[in-house]
């Protein structure tokens, strides 16, 4: 089953083409890594599959919904978190996991029981009434990947969640997607870790706001002949025509 | 001088790149001067008023024609009793009465709204006095002395008229009771704080946020220079307002300046130093762009608003707030500035004010170097 | 004296606490944290010096002290010889230096920044030029875009180049490769290579363990302490430990299967294979060799295994550490 299915998505910013007419699709439960220099689109494919931005052009189902009318529907069916706001820090741990549950219209019932395997699970109950910023990093970006699953999302958007973690919490974090994935929540995923882009099932690679390759990590390494996806990353990157611009 | 000189473009090149900041900085101070000078005034007319006049005689009705002749009030009737009153006043049907006794004159005014009652007994006593003065005038200058005996209200009127009356200070220098003659040193005052210490504050705590403040620490030039030079664009911006204001105010307001124009520039000279002081100070606190809005937002131009006599009398204020207001600098300006451009006062007599302001600046130099950081902490 | 003197950087138990959380930066977490708890290390002069540890470490933290931002608590810090709380204007005209929160003033162009740092040094983009000749020419055709208007990648060489155009002799580098893609940082430490050659002393702090082989000598980071400071080939020496790396077809059971597995010490996921460690055989018959563990995992029904003994990373070394 597809969950997300997009053809020829454009976005333009006056002659500027952020997007430029990308089509792919990812199936449910799979773990996809959405790669690119920076400035090459991501970030704004991403807004635009999270109902954030209007397409100039092109359609596109995510979860069901369409992306040109459905936004709204979309927003409430997936999960998002970004390593640059991940939770609000001046809460406690489960003021941020209430009101994530009430922003998804969790039950409050089922949000206190979920709450309570979650925070086992992290192994964070001491920390409940703690204040967010005083958790190590690591902590706080697995704690954040918990809490945008809570509302069981069909997809979940992660926008470089795993930036400036220490290489074990980073790995954890992995592990953590895995089993998300396991239990059916396809993982939208982008990084500038390398390595991390050989534990994706398929990986995209864009440039210039297109979409220049796409497969599983080794194939793509076949493909280009390459020891490692990050040589995969700086071939294709060097056919970049506006460079870095 | 040559890399002062090139940090003072740089912050021209802030606030020019940013055209809301451009717009807002030149634009603001004319917007006040019209929504003021025009809009939002307090000044009163055609207030209905009613009249409890059990003598009916010639000056009685000589007082009650030259109210009613002047654009502040209309007269809504004779009453018949004083319990009327406040059945009017209930039914919103006037804000004001005169009541004509045994040897005074009573004036009712609304007390719901302070302000407007005081205005508006204050240009009735004008008034009231005027017409006594010209009957008193032209009696002796007529000789025609009337049947003024065993009229009591007029001849104790008339009495009072001989002692020179007026207790209203600003009728003196606002003969035509605008209310522009209040608001434009009050708005040069704003806008002068509101650019020099805002904007100052702002913008050094924008290199804090930014992380460029880093960078211009770990380097040689001096903190002192960075500083000066951030003080400079926001200098000449407040010199092209503070001219703005005064062209807006003589030619489009009509308020006259009264004293010397050398005067009141050094004044608004020394006013704009010391809210420079007071921004770098602010900044040399705070390292958040919000916390410096907050500060100078709500700490000096809340209470510069309500304080500096702008909008309500100072001396209609309780008196703790009319003590917090001596510690504002915009207070003694705004003082100051209508004693020189109303009253066309000299030097002498704002004394007072100018030592309060230079002393302030001091204060506050004195605080902003000890507390100006080299560091990051 | 004269020793410390000749090296580039000599510092001696050097700590900083703070009693909050500290604005931006390196944000290590609230109440009385030791940012800096007691680090001593030298760095000679002409090398690349490579502070590495995750967020939080407290990597900001020891740069704003070396580049006199900050006063440390206690300890003493030195950079070419000047003390980083006596000698501050001394330091503050030699160094150079580049936060890692983006630092140039994004309503102005390309070159109007430059010419702000090199004001604030005293210099000309002329005098200079020779220098930031190499990073800089990449930017000379968008000189009058605005530096809001680059890509991360751009904006990191403009502010190398402003970090640069005063000639220090020593220039730190917060986290300059931090969320820029794979391609840049390659450029970037290209760049720094060629700095190196010209003679300038180079500090630089990243998260990512990949970047270390690139710096003449590393400190691992983490909690406001050194866990090592050596050459990236000693530190992989002193690993201590054997490792093997280990793919198969199912790579998510078999990171499961790996941790059950006899003498398997830890097991992380690393890119496209899992990593091991297991004891130093001592001739002893229970270690795990390669082939005993192939058939374990076999074993175990897990398919297509292929076992490899290999060399430790720097990231190895790093998460060996950080579990003792």
């Amino acid at each position: 089953m597809k969950v997300i299915e997009v053809e020829n998505l454009t976005k333009r910013f006056g002659s500027f083409t952020a997007v430029d007419n990308i089509s792919f699709s990812v199936e449910r439960g799979e773990i996809f890594g959405f790669l690119g220099a920076n400035g090459a689109g991501k970030t704004t494919a991403m807004k635009m599959l999270c109902g954030l931005l209007r397409p100039s052009g092109g359609r596109g189902i995510v979860s069901g919904f369409d992306i040109n009318r459905e936004s709204e529907k979309i927003k409430a069916s997936i999960g998002y978190m970004s390593q640059k706001f991940a939770l609000y820090e001046d809460l406690k741990v489960w003021e941020n996991i209430r009101l994530y549950a009430g922003i998804y219209g969790v039950p409050e019932k089922e949000a206190t029981e979920r709450s309570h395997t979650l925070l086992e699970e992290l192994g964070l109950e001491k920390e409940r009434n703690s204040l967010v910023k005083s958790l190590p990093l690591g902590w706080r970006q697995k704690l954040a990947f918990s809490v945008s699953i809570f509302h069981k999302p069909t997809i979940v958007f992660l926008d470089e969640p795993t930036g400036g973690v220490d290489p074990v919490t980073r790995r954890q974090f992995w592990e953590m997607i895995y089993k998300a994935a396991a239990s059916g929540i396809t993982v939208f995923v982008t990084t500038h870790y390398m390595d991390e882009a050989e534990y994706c099932n398929r990986v995209s690679i864009m440039v210039d706001g297109r979409i220049d390759a796409l497969s599983s990590p080794a194939s793509l390494k076949k493909e280009f002949e390459a020891e490692s996806m990050d040589e995969v990353f700086r071939k294709l990157a060097r056919k970049s025509k506006n460079g870095e611009l | 001088m040559r890399s002062f000189r090139i940090f003072v473009q740089k912050e021209f090149f802030h606030i020019m790149r940013d055209r809301w900041t451009t717009l807002i900085l030149l634009v603001l101070p004319i917007l006040m001067i019209i929504l003021f000078g025009f809009g939002i005034t307090t000044e009163i007319r055609n207030t209905k008023f009613a009249v409890y006049d059990p003598s009916g005689d010639y000056t009685t009705r000589g007082i009650v024609n030259k109210l009613e002749s002047s654009e502040y009030f209309t007269l809504e009737r004779y009453i018949d009793s004083e319990d009327e009153i406040e059945r009017l006043f209930r039914r919103g049907e006037t804000g004001f009465a005169i009541v004509f006794g045994d040897n005074r004159i009573l004036l009712i005014a609304d007390g719901t709204d302070p302000n407007t009652a005081s205005v508006l007994t204050n240009y009735a006593t004008a008034l009231i006095n005027s017409y006594l003065q010209e009957s008193a005038v032209r009696q002796v200058g007529g000789g025609a002395a009337t049947d003024v005996a065993g009229d009591p209200p007029v001849a104790s009127a008339t009495a009072a008229a001989h002692r020179t009356i007026t207790p209203e200070i600003r009728l003196l220098y606002n003969p035509s009771l605008k209310s522009a003659y209040n608001i434009v040193p009050g708005i040069m005052g704003m806008i002068l704080m509101l650019i020099c210490a805002m904007m100052t504050s702002v913008s050094i705590a924008r290199e804090k946020e930014l992380g460029t403040m880093e960078v211009l620490l770990v380097s040689p030039m001096k903190p002192f220079l960075i500083i000066l030079s951030k003080i400079v664009p926001y200098f000449t911006i407040s010199v092209i307002n503070y001219i703005t204001i005064l062209l807006l105010s003589v030619f489009v307001l009509k308020v006259p300046i009264a004293g010397s124009l050398i005067l009141l520039s050094g004044l608004s000279l020394l006013f704009i130093f010391v809210s420079l002081l007071l921004g770098i100070l602010i900044s040399s606190v705070v390292d958040k762009q919000i916390t410096a809005l907050l500060i100078s937002g709500m700490m000096l131009m809340m209470p510069a608003v309500f304080l500096s006599g702008l909008m309500f009398p100072i001396e209609s204020m309780p008196e703790v707030l009319q003590w917090l207001s001596h510690i504002l600098p915009v207070k003694w300006f705004i003082i100051a500035v209508r004693s020189v451009m109303v009253k066309g006062l000299g030097i002498s007599s704002i004394l007072q004010e100018v030592s309060i302001l230079i002393g302030m600046g001091i204060i506050i130099l004195i605080i902003s170097i000890k507390k100006f950081k080299y560091r990051l902490e | 004296m004269e020793e410390s003197n000749s090296k580039a950087i000599s510092v001696k138990a050097l700590a900083k606490n703070f009693g909050k959380v500290m604005g931006g930066g390196d944000g290590s977490g609230s109440g009385a944290v030791a940012a800096v708890a007691g680090i001593s290390f030298e760095v000679e002069r002409g090398e690349i010096f490579g502070v590495i540890g995750p967020d939080g470490a407290g990597k900001t933290t020891l740069f704003r002290i070396l580049t006199t931002l900050l006063l440390p608590d206690s300890g003493e810090a030195k950079v070419m010889g000047y003390d980083t709380v006596k000698d501050y204007r001394e330091i503050r005209k030699i160094v150079g230096y580049m936060p890692g929160k983006f630092s140039l003033y994004q309503d102005l162009t390309v070159e109007e920044n430059l010419k702000i740092f090199a004001t604030l040094f005293n210099t000309t983009i002329e005098e200079n030029y020779h220098l930031i000749k190499d990073i800089y020419g990449h930017l000379e055709p968008f000189k009058k875009r605005r530096a809001g208007a680059l890509s991360g990648g751009m904006k990191q060489k403009l502010a190398l180049s402003c970090a640069l155009i005063h000639k220090p002799e020593v220039l730190f580098l917060d986290e300059p490769t931090t969320g820029i893609d794979p391609v840049s940082r390659k450029e970037l430490w290209e760049m720094l290579g060629r700095l190196k050659k010209q003679g300038i002393t180079i500090v630089v702090s990243t998260p990512y363990m990949d970047e270390a082989s690139l710096c003449d000598r590393i400190a691992l980071m983490q909690e406001g302490k050194f866990l090592m400071c050596d050459r990236p080939q000693a530190i992989i020496d002193s690993f201590g430990k054997n490792l093997f790396s280990v793919k198969g077809d199912n790579m998510g059971a078999l990171l499961d299967g790996l941790r059950e597995a006899k003498g398997v010490l830890s097991c992380f996921a690393f890119g496209d294979s899992h990593h091991i460690t297991a004891e130093k055989d001592n001739g002893t018959s229970s270690a795990v060799t390669a082939a005993s563990l192939k058939a374990e995992l076999e074993r175990a029904g897990f398919e297509g295994v292929e076992v490899t003994k290999t060399e430790p990373s720097v990231e190895d070394c790093f998460m060996e550490l950080l579990s003792k």
